[in-house]
């Protein structure tokens, strides 16, 4: 049954990721959005290792402007911004990418049970969801610091709070559809356990749809994280951090912009870089859907 | 020239609705109309509960965070009594509610625990609150028109150089963190030409409208984001429209392309332009959250941070049930609009 479900599902997964990449660098937005991304996510996970100094150490005049050793300056405390800069991408793009596998592991389940049951189980999981999208997602993140304090794994949990309701109705919308077809019928007829029919008939079947809007919500998640961060209630200093960097070096913006400039740069080519991505990708699903 | 009525069946402003003439016994609409107020209604209470639960039951109290390391268990226990944490968790709620729905917002934790005089919530929220709505205000009348505008012409323009001129710059500024769009303009404005300032300070009891430039940044920050998710829907929504049959079979029938736009194109985009506009005010609720401490602009957003930085959980209670009031509001008006304004869906209603 397996077979069966392979061969309507998605190619194996490197030669789907290959032709998917090369449906991606078929638009002309979405080879500017790989290179884009490619930098960033270079930027936050390595760049690190290139800082010429500690982003700790205090090294110089506070707000001094860009100048020898010191490419982008130094920030309201006199520290490297170069350096800063190139650690500040870690912990964005790492909580970001915690709270997506943790949205679509919650918010997957939650959608193929909801999709599959066909009982009372789907409209009470769907409602609750829905009380999630009556607030604004950022109130929701600002409620869970103020009840558990602002600590990572409560960004993390948070945020993915927010972008679960979006997954769950996507998966669950794909999993009522794959629930009509006729293998997932007869696996019924079978009498399979109904796990297996939703790890092994439905879950290939609705991964389509669920990397369709993978990227949107992981940049929507770098979003909240980073913006949670610049209001100073996330990550704590002098932890360097993209958002809170923006907000700390405000005051200096006068006497040395690029405290502020670099790090929102960094940010802006990531997220850009993601979302063109994404939408190349879309694109080229729907053409291939034709 | 052909009768638009004849080929028109979808067009729902010639065809009369069904609903009208049959003139059911109990009013559809009305019935729509309390049926919407009454679900808002539980879920704002729903959240209030939700709310409620958060600021209150959750660890480290917020009276001990408040007196710090200086708190005794006496003056512990002295602050709990004055906020009525000691009684039961359903009471504080119901007279908390109680006092709500009789405009009493409650008493600021902190202002009580370093006994000012006039610890009240109502008395320092309403200022922010003004200011916050004047600066959604402004930029709703602004994003209301340019939105539609703009999403109307890329869709009939799609795939034309207009609209790769609207939809490019839409889709980068749409992505960008409100901060971080909010940094790059007091960089071109303040940094590079010194032509605004770059926060946006009110005096207390003072009206932002008396000084109408600190207002400019903070409504181009937040207009840039929310108009760029809103023209990329508007205009998905267009190209929908324009490839209908009957939007072709209109051509085809010799149909001036003004006439087939405005009436057969822009009507029939009517529900999904409200309901993109309603998302994109939903949007300015939380966005003016970040925006507003991004100019230290004194409104309700930034209000709500500082009592979340303070763990002045009272206030942000009072902050956090307004601006989710305010959500609601928008849902509600949003999906009676269109029930009244596009009368296909009145019909499937009954």
């Amino acid at each position: 049954m397996t077979t069966l479900a392979a061969a309507r599902g998605p190619k194996g997964t490197l030669s789907g990721a290959r032709s998917a990449l090369s449906g991606i660098l078929r638009t002309n937005s979405g080879r500017v959005g790989v290179v884009l991304l490619a930098i960033a996510v270079f930027i936050c996970l390595f760049g690190g290792f290139f800082a010429p100094y500690s982003p700790t150490a205090v090294v110089g005049l506070p707000g001094a402007p860009p100048g020898q050793g010191h490419p982008l300056g130094l920030d309201f405390i006199g520290r490297d911004v170069l350096s800063r800069v190139l650690y500040a991408g870690r912990s964005t793009l790492l909580l970001a990418g915690l709270a997506i596998i943790l949205t679509y592991a919650l918010g997957g389940a939650i959608g193929l049970i909801a999709g599959f049951s066909r009982s009372m189980v789907d409209p009470l999981l769907m409602r609750g969801i829905d009380i999630l999208l009556s607030v604004p997602a950022l109130l929701v993140i600002l409620l869970f610091v103020t009840g558990f304090g602002s600590g990572s794994f409560v960004l993390v949990i948070a945020t993915s709070l927010v972008l679960l309701p979006g997954a769950a109705r996507i998966v669950r919308s794909a999993t009522l559809e794959v629930s009509t077809r006729g293998y997932v019928e007869a696996a019924i007829a079978r009498g399979e356990p109904t796990r297996s029919i939703l790890t092994r008939e439905v879950l290939p079947n609705v991964s389509g749809v669920v990397s369709a809007d993978l990227g949107l919500r992981f940049s929507w998640g770098i979003i909240l994280i980073a913006s949670v961060n610049f209001l100073g209630v996330g990550i704590q200093p002098p932890t360097p951090d993209l958002g809170l960097m923006v907000s700390e070096n405000r005051v200096i913006i006068g006497t040395n912009s690029m405290a502020v400039i670099g790090p929102s740069l960094v940010l802006a080519t990531l997220i850009v870089g993601m979302n063109l991505v994404s939408d190349a990708y879309v694109r080229q699903l729907d053409r291939s859907g034709d | 020239m052909g009768t638009p009525v004849a080929i028109s069946g979808a067009d729902p402003g010639t065809a009369p609705a069904p609903a009208r003439s049959a003139r059911p016994r109990s009013h559809p609409v009305l019935m729509f109309v309390l049926r919407r107020l009454g679900a808002a209604l539980v879920t704002l209470l729903i959240v209030s509960v939700l709310i409620f639960i958060f600021t209150s039951v959750i660890p480290g109290n917020a009276v001990t965070i408040i007196l710090g390391k200086s708190g005794t268990p006496q003056t512990i226990a002295a602050l709990e009594a004055r906020l009525g944490l000691n009684r039961p968790l359903f009471e504080q709620y119901f007279s908390w509610l109680f006092g709500i729905l009789h405009g009493n917002l409650g008493n600021s934790a902190v202002a009580l625990a370093q006994s000012q005089p006039n610890p009240s919530i109502a008395g320092t929220i309403k200022d922010p609150l003004m200011n916050s709505l004047i600066l959604g205000g402004i930029t709703a009348i602004l994003l209301i028109p340019l939105t539609l505008v703009l999403g109307a012409l890329a869709g009939i323009k799609a795939d034309k150089p207009l609209d790769h001129a609207v939809s490019i710059p839409s889709l980068i500024f749409a992505g960008l963190p409100e901060f971080v769009t909010g940094a790059l303009l007091v960089y071109i404005f303040f940094t590079s030409f010194h032509l605004l300032p770059p926060v946006s300070l009110v005096a207390p009891g003072a009206s932002p409208l008396s000084t109408p430039k600190i207002l400019i940044l903070p409504v181009l920050t937040l207009l840039i984001v929310a108009v760029g998710s809103g023209v990329r829907q508007i205009r998905l929504g267009m190209i929908d429209v324009l490839q209908t049959d009957f939007v072709q079979f209109a051509r085809l029938n010799g149909i001036s392309e003004r006439r087939v736009l405005v009436r057969y194109g822009m009507r029939n985009a009517l529900a999904n332009s409200i309901q993109t506009i309603a998302q994109n005010l939903q949007y300015l609720v939380g966005g003016i959250i970040v925006v507003e401490s991004v100019f230290a602009y004194p409104g309700i957003g930034v209000y709500l941070v500082n009592a979340v930085l303070a763990r002045d959980t009272n206030k942000v209670l009072a902050a956090a049930i307004i601006l989710a009031a305010f959500y609601t509001l928008i849902n509600i008006v949003a999906d009676l609009l269109v029930v009244f304004m596009v009368p296909k869906l009145r019909t499937e209603l009954v």
